[in-house]
């Protein structure tokens, strides 16, 4: 079977596989130290399943903006989303 | 919260998973691609990063079109939603009405939605349909192929007509699942009919509402077939939906700009979902926090 009709370039590879990483890493964390819901800085309460999914919509948006507003590298956006999902999974 | 004790019914997840995989995912992951590539054929494709990203983050005409379609989306929404609300709780409760209702409700959502653009085409032909010839009899010019606010018109209409019937169906159910007591308590207690419908239909229809908002804003932010036929985008760009103008994009081969426009789309579609879903979820609830 051939997928080069899905045209894969391997920032595109790292990207996923490391979604599919942190999902794996989840599951696993979830399987071996159960969590429950709690209220942090979010006016919502929130698993770490919910903080991962705004961890990274959030991080999706804030590229976008990087892209759309500054003319510097992405870089700095990737940095930006890191902190902001480290608090986020941490204190949110 | 125990562990985890018996996993077995996760295999039984796993066709849909595979489904899902292969309808969603996949896909997914290859417009992913096509959005940091510029695609000349099979085989024949180079990098260019987040180029076209900025190429549609730029772009007038798909601002004017997001516009265009959060204007629509929240319009059928402020509408649809209270208005099938309304119908649901006008519905009779028993008897040979109750049917006669729910098939009268059901008949638009059984019509193939590009036949729906073709009635509406006809309805309201200023010349021979039966709407277009009345209005304009009443004095009034109406012609949706010419004038962009009549098309507008026509188009939210037509939306009106064949979405508000699954609110009214959704919330009509919701209504018959409320217990008879709830009923009697509030007549032995004097309600006024303004506070059942506060206190006891709305919050009890909470669920039932919550997909009814979802799937009417997550629909109408997708609309193509309907406007497509009826108005074809026009005048002019007045009725280009967010699908109409991806799909002028698509078909011109532009699948890199495409695809990164696409994702975008998903994105504002995942974040209102998200959003919706989240302050329906806690509606009513502010008593228990």
């Amino acid at each position: 079977m051939s997928l080069e009709w899905m045209a894969w370039t391997l920032p595109t590879a790292i990207f996923f596989a490391t979604i599919a990483a942190l999902l794996i890493a989840m599951t696993v964390w979830q399987a071996s130290a159960p969590s429950i819901e709690r209220r942090g800085l979010l006016p919502i309460a929130t698993t770490p399943g919910d903080r991962l999914f705004l961890g990274l919509l959030g991080s999706a948006y804030i590229h976008l903006a990087w892209i759309g507003l500054f003319d510097l590298s992405l870089w700095w956006a990737l940095v930006i989303s890191a902190v902001y999902m480290t608090a986020l999974m941490r204190w949110g | 919260m125990g562990k985890w004790e018996d996993n077995k019914a996760w295999f039984l997840v796993l066709p849909v998973f595979l489904l899902v995989a292969i309808s969603a995912i996949i896909p997914l992951m290859t417009v992913v691609n096509y959005s940091v590539q510029d695609i000349f054929g099979p085989g024949d494709r180079i990098f260019v990063g987040t180029e076209w990203f900025e190429d549609m983050l730029s772009n007038r005409r798909l601002h004017d079109a997001l516009w265009r379609q959060f204007l629509f989306s929240g319009l059928v929404l402020l509408i649809e939603i209270p208005l099938g609300v309304l119908i649901a709780l006008a519905m009779p409760k028993r008897g040979w009405g109750v049917s006669v209702s729910l098939v009268l409700l059901a008949l638009p959502l059984l019509i193939p939605w590009n036949v729906i653009g073709t009635i509406w085409i006809i309805f309201t032909r200023p010349d021979i349909g039966l709407l277009g010839v009345a209005i304009n009899g009443l004095g009034f010019e109406f012609d949706h192929t010419s004038a962009p606010l009549d098309a507008w018109i026509t188009v939210m209409l037509m939306e009106v007509w064949h979405w508000t019937p699954l609110v009214a169906l959704l919330a009509y159910a919701g209504l018959r699942a409320i217990p008879e007591a709830y009923f009697q308590a509030a007549r032995i207690d004097g309600a006024s009919p303004w506070a059942v419908f506060r206190y006891i239909q709305l919050p009890k229809m909470r669920g039932v509402l919550t997909i009814a908002v979802l799937l009417r804003f997550m629909d109408s932010f997708l609309i193509y077939a309907e406007p497509f036929v009826l108005t074809g985008g026009g005048p002019g760009n007045s009725t280009t939906f967010l699908s109409i103008y991806l799909v002028k994009l698509s078909t011109a081969m532009d699948v890199g700009p495409a695809a990164a426009f696409s994702i975008i789309y998903f994105l504002i579609i995942l974040l209102f979902s998200w959003l919706f879903y989240q302050a329906l979820q806690n509606v009513g609830t502010g008593d228990r926090q």
